[in-house]
């Protein structure tokens, strides 16, 4: 008695081998893409960066036409972070304030709606933003008084609804994956569901929502066609709110057409992607480390 | 699925302390409950407005964009050539230009990102390096897209030597989209239940047969809603495609994916920044056509999912 057993033909055999190599390395692609995005800008701008990298750093004038040209960086960071940390005092209070309100107060349907009204907001591309910047906020600082309409406070606004959208989605998040039993036994002690949304939600989910202000952070240093439209594109420090400012990421978009291939310009543009690049790897590497704590406990 | 408390919260049916003496061991904290009813409601009307802060700019924007983009929206809008530096004419080769960066973009996001995410979700397990490949994965999503702009500018145009180019500019708009397919993918296949897979194989057929027949066909629906996500997404980046692919004025149709072309995301950008003294109704039409294309999209996918959650079979 034999054991009749059907083999499989060969060539098919190979055939899944195959897709299987090609499935394991669509796999990895994720990091071959990550070290060629970095290889490739680091190709041109680590070069210049190790050579400037002290002008870079300690002067605020960026001439890089001029003759002798400066690459100083120290005004397109300060328009940079000027602009991320104005949104961010827009965007956190109303973010989160609406993410305990979606979580915790609105009634379900309520709910199912304005998820969807926040997801379309999230829809909006970048260039329609600043589309927005310049057609309807820009009108409306000039109203209230500012002297130009696109600056640092414009930039901030755009930036802050743009962001808005992931504070409210992650915040959610964080707050729902609290345990029901820390409501019940808030509730079971007599607070009001506000004293539960302060004294026992917030404290559980405080890491899930630094992770969504972190990566609010992220998105909107990285942030480029919107405040390239809406800040007004001046490199300055800025003093006022209603300064126009110039970020690192509008810098490159507004002057990487212009540089001569393999210039120094242009090698200084590459230079200034790597920073971005490296200033948004860490924000985003801290966030993941945040969420990672908070699983293990 | 509700996690809120059953019934309001009902301190206020805690008598006041006036009612009862101390000895009954009334909280004292019940002596401020005045104070703490009004904190209550201060604070949800509060949140309340945090949220309509939150959701009223979105619909006043589409809003004001139908009202001063409508008007100019019409057939020949559409579908004619710009005219005179785009000052006069319609916007064809900008939507033309879009489908085409989209269309090369999906050809290789799709493949690799669906791809990737079968690898996560049924072959890696939990490894150092499916670790690492999440890590990745996490960092290129957050990559700012004007350095993807750069990352296409230097790979593709100049090191693959495909020149400015739709193919160029599709490219950087796939790798900028990909992180997002391949998360999207990975969690439509892990919501298939494992009983699934655990009775394919016990009837032999082998783990590619399993996941190209049973896994694959039930995430479907959920694969589709990341990419047609991403197709909007894709639809209105500006920053990748400006020294990639897109051209600023360019009043042909693209032939081949070699040659240049205008783009929507980009021409609402030029109307805005480049070309002075143009009637408004001309940049809130385009606008309204690039925002209504990347809304429409949206809608579709949320309606999936939405079909998916009423209908999934287990």
């Amino acid at each position: 008695m034999s054991i009749h057993r059907r083999t499989r033909p060969a060539a098919s055999v190979y055939a899944e081998k195959a897709i299987e190599v090609v499935i394991h390395l669509c796999g990895y692609s994720a990091i071959l893409f990550i070290i060629a995005i970095f290889g490739f800008i680091g190709r041109e701008g680590i070069g210049f960066l190790s050579t400037h990298i002290v002008g870079m750093f300690t002067q605020t004038s960026w001439n890089p036409t001029h003759d002798p040209a400066d690459f100083g960086i120290l005004a397109l960071l300060a328009g940079t972070f000027w602009c991320v940390g104005l949104s961010l005092l827009i965007s956190v209070p109303i973010g989160l304030g609406s993410a305990v309100y979606l979580s915790e107060f609105a009634p379900e349907r309520t709910r199912e709606i304005l998820k969807i009204v926040v997801e379309l907001l999230a829809a909006i591309p970048s260039v329609v933003w600043g589309f927005i910047g310049v057609m309807i906020v820009n009108p409306m600082l000039q109203a209230l008084g500012a002297q130009v309409g696109l600056n640092g406070l414009n930039g901030a606004i755009v930036l802050a609804l743009m962001t808005l959208p992931l504070l409210v989605s992650l915040g959610e998040d964080a707050l729902r994956a609290v345990p029901d039993s820390y409501r019940q036994a808030a509730t079971a002690m007599g607070a009001t569901r506000w004293e539960m949304v302060w004294r026992v939600l917030m404290p559980a989910a405080r890491r899930g929502l630094l992770v969504a202000v972190l990566l609010g952070v992220g998105r909107a240093v990285g942030e480029t066609m919107a405040v390239l439209m809406a800040t007004g594109n001046s490199v300055r420090i800025p003093t006022s709110v209603y300064d126009p400012v110039r970020t690192l990421t509008a810098t490159i978009a507004a002057e990487l057409g212009e540089a001569v291939r393999g210039g120094e310009h242009y090698q200084a543009l590459f230079g200034l992607g790597v920073i971005l690049f490296i200033i948004t790897f860490f924000v985003n590497l801290i966030a993941e480390w945040t969420l990672r704590g908070n699983r293990s406990t | 699925m509700d996690t809120h408390p059953e019934a309001p919260l009902q301190p206020n049916a805690v008598p006041a302390p006036s009612s009862g003496s101390a000895a009954d061991g009334v909280n004292p904290a019940d002596a401020h409950l005045g104070t703490r009813r009004r904190t209550e409601s201060v604070a949800s009307l509060v949140l309340l407005t945090a949220t309509l802060m939150a959701a009223l700019p979105a619909l006043g924007i589409l809003g004001l964009l139908i009202i001063r983009g409508a008007p100019a929206l019409s057939f020949e809008f559409l579908f004619t050539m710009p005219l005179q530096g785009m000052t006069a004419g319609g916007i064809l080769p900008a939507i033309v230009g879009t489908l085409w960066l989209v269309g090369v973009s999906l050809l290789f996001a799709v493949p690799v990102g669906v791809l990737a995410g079968v690898y996560l979700s049924e072959y890696a397990g939990e490894s150092r390096l499916s670790r690492i490949v999440d890590l990745a994965i996490v960092n290129l999503a957050g990559v700012p897209s004007i350095v993807h702009a750069l990352f296409g500018l230097g790979a593709f145009v100049l090191f693959f030597r495909f020149g400015t180019s739709i193919l160029a500019g599709g490219l950087t708009l796939g790798v900028m989209t990909l992180p997002v397919i391949i998360t999207s993918t990975k969690a439509a296949l892990q919501s298939v239940p494992q009983s699934f897979r655990l009775a394919s194989w016990n009837l032999g057929i082998t783990r590619w047969q399993t996941i190209r027949h049973v896994v694959l066909p039930n995430a479907l629906p959920g694969i589709l809603t990341g990419i047609i996500l991403q197709v909007s997404r894709a639809a209105g980046e500006t920053a990748p495609v400006l020294f990639t692919g897109a051209a600023f004025y360019l009043p042909v149709l693209p032939d081949s994916v070699f040659s240049q072309s205008m783009a929507l995301s980009m021409h609402v950008f030029a109307l805005v920044t480049q070309v002075p003294g143009l009637p408004d109704s001309m940049k809130y039409g385009t606008a309204l056509v690039l925002v209504g294309t990347v809304v429409l999209f949206n809608s579709f996918a949320i309606a999936l999912r939405f079909y998916l959650r009423r209908h999934r079979k287990w």
